[in-house]
């Protein structure tokens, strides 16, 4: 196990650029992954081209139509809202403050969680057991106080706010990655690279985190829905989207107090977020399989 | 391993009292006090209350009294529940968000692992696709629409089982909330086994073992499944503490009698006393269950040492 | 209900039959919050905490089934000519659940209890009326100065006030005016609320208490009217969630669910008409106007504008289904001793638009310098609906409504504070009288978020306050409130209604306008 491993890194100066078009052409070979792709581009694509494609408004009511079904004529094609505005057209307002929330968090709590998680598994000793310390502390301390004083301090910033989402999920994120880091370290091609005089920060960024790269990604497609609901409760609270701004988070769990009077209302944004999710889901699985660098 | 876990449990007392100190003054400093309500309070009487609470006396002040009451067990009376004293309430309510959340928990093992573990010796297979598109749906599908919907198919159209309602924790009152908890859980366990599963498969020495011969039944059960555990079992670290402390949204729409509720119903009315105890109370179970977690890995992978 | 329902899950079967006795006709009763305390100084003031307290504490008067007032642990009472001084026989047969006679000591310490400023009661100034009340819950006077007195050896309890207060009889009712068990207090210290020593002098009395799930009480043997009462108990659901209250009445857990909410009356009158109850409640859904220095809002022509622009019942019926009533007034229909005084919204829709538009302009508005407000709600589903209508309708007057929604703790303080333009804020009252509303809009009361001041109206209260004749005290009454609606002090917008699900076996129970319950009153007609 300890030859193949290593080979890649013993030129390593070539492999970032076509380790890249490596993992690209495999992906591109994997039909599910890259059908997810296009139709991840195109709900993308939709809900940024949103305000254009439908002749509703984001605010806009429609005086002689509240609440009513998906209909065909009439105009509005996924129906309205209890207060007559065009579900299809919120939905897709909502799709870009969702869609981008799940970016930035995810972001945020890849990159924090994954590289505090390999190093303090890496190092091991005090400062794994430190930085494991910290993990547990932000664990413990009240979430929903602690976006409330980010508020206090910074004021209303949408941004601010995925910030800190991201900021509180990256600590599954680190757990699970140092948990891969410790059984990884003690492996033939890890001690042989340490051996061979390899940097310690290398080892970290070029063997270690690629090995655990697919708990990773599957813990990412599994933060994106944690994440997009998070922030229906932080709008709840009044710190995420403000009326006549929605997101996918919030209309869902609007039409969850309509469900049986007007069930459209839940389902819309239902099928929006689950069709994102199954997306990505598998998009993640072909990712995994291109970057893994033991089949490669 | 017995002085490392003894010496993991002495950290947490440093680890617990910046826990404290921070959520104390996080908590005070954000606005809206536990008397501001729909009715504002004649200041006669808000003096009064803040008086009775020492919610007049400077922050610092306030902090070492807490301090104080809790070492000697006292979490305080709660502002909202006035016949309870905090602990009264968290020693109430654990139990039952326990049997909830553990029932969840062991169901969730129960399912999601066989299912994750068929689906990656099933790769690409319909086994595999029903799998996971019934685990997708699961996580895409969140609790407060799952809770109700429950309650309405089988509490309300069904009539097999109750819609709501504790009853002292009998069976059929039970199996709605448990299912409702644990729906989301199976599917990330399933979706976790699966990914890990796939990767250890994968690994050299897996590889190397099937080389020598042996039988696939038994490469699976003997070497593959024991690392693969390795994301799911920290995944289920904090999870565990999370699930077992209940959840606000099961619990408000069964009317179960468990504390999930007081960690947001408490942080939301500003019940001072009542959120520094679900903190505390949280807090150890994470400190207990990182731990446990970090011992389970020796165990999954002998490699695995904490030599300091 | 009868508890012998059967689950059709076969396996489950045997462990239900266990746990319910066959024949029980306890009332099971669905509350939408958890009970603060059974100590009557300590209660939070939700609406749903009156309901169990009035079933198990009786005050001098009750109500009954209608709301009307009966006597209660008083017997028959005298007011003096100055309206002054109260004095209440007390009836022979009162007494505790564990039989101690309730004395009128019992009064004056329960009162005591609750004005002494280290209970730190929440509710304390409801019995403000009383002489000394307001100095003791200071501090400022010994609790032994309250105006209350226990005459004839107990049997008599004498009450002074300060200024003749017409509502005073009303406010007797409401649980901060029970009495309290001065045997047990001294026996027991704090503990006496605990439920292995609590006595209680009302119709059922608490026996069982699971935190955030259930209260039981069993009938009071010791109640003077205990043979009228049929029920074998009720049991206090705590049902936080409002849907999941309707599911749980659907699938016949419940005899009364003491609220739906508005996005399931369509569907509850379809399926349930007869069980379904809705009815005129004292209750008035507002948005209060900003007086204070600096808001757009402090300008008249601003405020009158948007008052002719709010489509009430386009809300009330379109967008909240018929569950509020549209109100053009601030004290709602129904009052006692009150005629309601609406706004004057003359014209139709297009002519109201066209002078808000005139109004706008000649207050400086136009399409270069558009009126901006910040609107304030706390977050529930409906108070968003409300909001999101209001702003769509002003929208075409070219205001640009900005909406900022809170967690309900955040929501009081920040407009407490007075930071908002426009903010949502309702009042249920506390007992049948206009001044209860009115005295909202009066300087410097803490409840008048937007800091409406007028001396004249102020004038006109003061003056009610002071006046004996009821005819009289109502005109100044009208006449307050006529001249805050000229004013357009704020917009009124709605009269909450009481949203009831009650089984149909049950007789007893009638809709009335405080929408109050009480259980004695209730039986299984078959």
């Amino acid at each position: 196990m300890t030859s193949r491993s290593l080979t890649p890194d013993a030129d390593a100066g070539m492999a970032g650029d076509s380790l890249g078009r490596e993992a690209w052409r495999r992906l591109k070979q994997n039909k599910a992954a890259m059908a997810s792709l296009w139709l991840l581009a195109t709900i993308t694509l939709v809900c940024v081209a949103g305000p254009w494609l439908t002749p509703w408004g984001l605010a806009d009511v429609d005086w002689n139509a509240f609440g009513v079904a998906p209909t065909l004529d009439g105009g509005h094609w996924l129906g309205t809202d209890a207060n007559g505005r065009d579900l299809l057209t919120r939905t897709l307002y909502g799709g870009r403050v969702s869609l981008s929330v799940a970016l930035v968090a995810t972001l945020v709590s890849l990159a924090i969680g994954v590289l505090y998680g390999a190093v303090s598994g890496y190092l091991g000793g005090r400062v794994d057991n430190l930085m494991m310390r910290f993990v547990d502390i932000m664990y413990s301390l009240p979430f929903m106080f602690l976006v409330i004083l980010l508020m206090v301090v910074f004021g209303r910033n949408i941004l601010l706010i995925y910030a800190a989402i991201g900021a509180v999920e990256w600590l599954d994120m680190a757990r699970i990655v140092r948990g891969q880091t410790l059984a990884l370290k003690r492996r033939e091609f890890i001690e042989a690279a340490h051996a061979l005089g390899v940097k310690d920060r290398k080892i970290v960024t070029r063997h270690l985190i690629p090995n655990a790269i697919g708990p990773v990604i599957v813990y990412v497609t599994l933060t994106v829905p944690k994440v997009i609901l998070l922030e229906s409760f932080l709008s709840f609270l009044g710190l995420g989207v403000q009326e006549p701004l929605t997101s996918w988070g919030v209309l869902i769990s609007e039409g969850t107090d309509m469900m049986q009077t007007a069930p459209w209302m839940l389902l819309v944004p239902s099928v929006f977020l689950a069709l994102t999710l199954f997306c990505l889901n598998f998009l993640g699985d072909g990712l995994r399989d291109a970057l893994d660098p033991k089949t490669r | 391993m017995l002085s490392y876990s003894l010496k993991r449990l002495l950290q947490a007392i440093p680890t617990m009292l910046i826990v404290i100190t921070i959520a104390f003054f996080l908590m005070r400093v954000a606005p809206g006090g536990p008397f501001d309500g729909e009715r504002a309070l004649p200041p006669e009487i808000e003096a009064n209350l803040m008086a009775a609470y020492h919610l007049d006396e400077p922050l610092p002040q306030q902090y070492l009294r807490y301090l104080g009451n809790l070492l000697q067990g006292d979490f305080g009376p709660s502002f909202k529940y006035k016949d309870f004293s905090v602990t009264e309430l968290i020693l109430q309510g654990f139990p039952v968000s326990l049997e909830i959340g553990g029932l969840a928990i062991l169901l969730a093992l129960a399912l999601g692992l066989p299912l994750g573990i068929a689906a990656a010796l099933n790769r690409n297979s319909a086994i595999d696709y029903a799998v996971m598109g019934t685990a997708l749906a699961g996580i895409a599908v969140p609790n407060f629409v799952v809770a109700p919907l429950l309650a309405l198919v089988f509490g309300v159209l069904l009539g097999w089982l109750p819609a709501g309602g504790w009853n002292d924790g009998a069976l059929p009152n039970l199996v709605l909330p448990v299912v409702a908890l644990s729906i989301q859980q199976i599917a990330y366990i399933a979706r976790m086994m699966r990914a890990s599963m796939i990767e250890v498969l994968g690994s050299h020495y897996i590889r190397t073992a099937r080389a020598k011969g042996l039988s696939e039944r038994l490469v699976v059960w003997r070497h593959a499944i024991r690392p693969a555990l390795l994301p799911v079992v920290s995944y289920l670290g904090p999870a565990i503490a999370g699930i077992i402390t209940g959840s606000v949204v099961i619990e408000q729409i069964f009317g179960i009698p468990g504390i999930g509720r007081y960690f947001v119903q408490g942080a939301l009315n500003r019940d001072y006393t009542l959120v520094m105890g679900t903190v505390v109370f949280y807090g150890a179970l994470i400190v207990l269950l990182n731990l446990v977690v970090d011992l389970l890995y020796s165990a999954l992978d002998p490699q695995i040492r904490y030599d300091d | 209900m009868r508890k012998t329902r059967l689950f059709a899950g076969g396996l489950l079967l045997a462990s239900t039959c266990l746990s319910s006795s066959a024949f029980a006709e306890t009332l099971d009763i669905g509350v939408t919050g958890e009970l603060a305390s059974f100590d009557t100084s300590q209660v939070s003031g939700g609406i749903w905490e009156s309901q169990i307290l009035m079933d198990v504490y009786e005050g001098l008067v009750k109500k009954s089934p209608d709301g009307e007032l009966l006597p209660g642990m008083a017997e028959s009472w005298e007011i003096s000519e100055d309206g002054l001084t109260y004095t209440f026989h007390l009836r022979e047969d009162a007494a505790w659940s564990d039989g101690e006679p309730v004395t009128a000591e019992d009064f004056v310490f329960g009162w005591r209890h609750l004005l002494d400023p280290a209970n730190a009661s929440k509710y304390a100034y409801m019995l403000y009326p009383v002489a000394g009340a307001e100095a003791v819950n200071t501090g400022e006077q010994p609790p032994e100065a309250l105006g209350v007195a226990s005459l004839d050896d107990g049997r008599t309890f004498q009450v002074t006030l300060d200024a003749p207060t017409p509502y005073f009889l009303q406010q007797l009712t409401h649980y901060t005016a029970y009495p309290a068990p001065k045997h047990t207090h001294e026996q027991y210290g704090d503990d006496w609320v605990k439920l292995d020593h609590i006595v209680t002098n009302g119709a059922f009395t608490p026996v069982k208490w699971v935190s955030q799930s259930h209260i039981d009480v069993r009938p009071n043997p010791e109640y003077y009217d205990a043979e009228d009462v049929t029920l074998d108990g009720v049991t206090y659901h705590t049902i936080e969630d409002r849907n999941a209250g309707v599911s749980r009445f659907r699938a016949g857990e419940l005899d009364i669910m003491r609220e739906y909410s508005s996005s399931m009356y369509g569907l509850l009158k379809d399926e349930l008409p007869e069980a379904t109850h809705m009815s005129t409640y004292l209750g008035s859904y507002y948005y209060a106007f900003n007086h204070r220095e600096g808001h757009p809002t402090t300008d008249p022509r601003v405020r009158e504008a948007l008052n002719l622009a709010a489509r009430r019942n386009v809300i009330s019926e379109q967008i909240m289904g018929g569950t509020f009533q549209p109100a053009l007034s601030f004290v709602p229909d129904g009052i006692a001793h009150y005629d309601v005084q609406e706004m004057a919204l003359e014209g139709d829709m297009d002519a109201r638009l066209a002078r808000a538009r005139e109004l706008l302009e000649a207050a400086g508005y136009g399409p270069d310098n558009p009126l901006h407000l910040r609107l304030r709600y706390n977050t529930t589903d409906e108070h968003k609906k409300i909001a999101v209508a209001m702003a769509a309708m002003w929208r075409p007057l070219g205001v640009e409504v900005e909406m900022i929604n809170a967690e309900a703790t955040v929501h009081y303080q920040t407009i407490a504070e007075g930071d908002f333009d426009i903010a949502r804020a309702g009042w249920i009252a506390d007992y049948n009288d206009a001044e209860n509303f009115l005295s909202l809009l009066h300087t410097g009361v803490g409840n008048n978020y937007g800091a409406y001041s007028n001396p004249d109206y102020d004038a006109l209260l003061d003056q009610a306050a002071d006046t004996l004749d009821l005819d009289e005290r109502q005109q100044l009454l009208e006449q307050a409130e006529a001249l805050a609606l000229e004013d357009d002090a704020l917009i009124p917008m709605l009269y909450y209604v009481s949203r009831n699900l009650v089984n149909t076996r049950l007789a007893g129970w009638e809709d009335n306008i405080e929408d109050d319950h009480p259980s004695r009153w209730v039986h299984f007609a078959d």
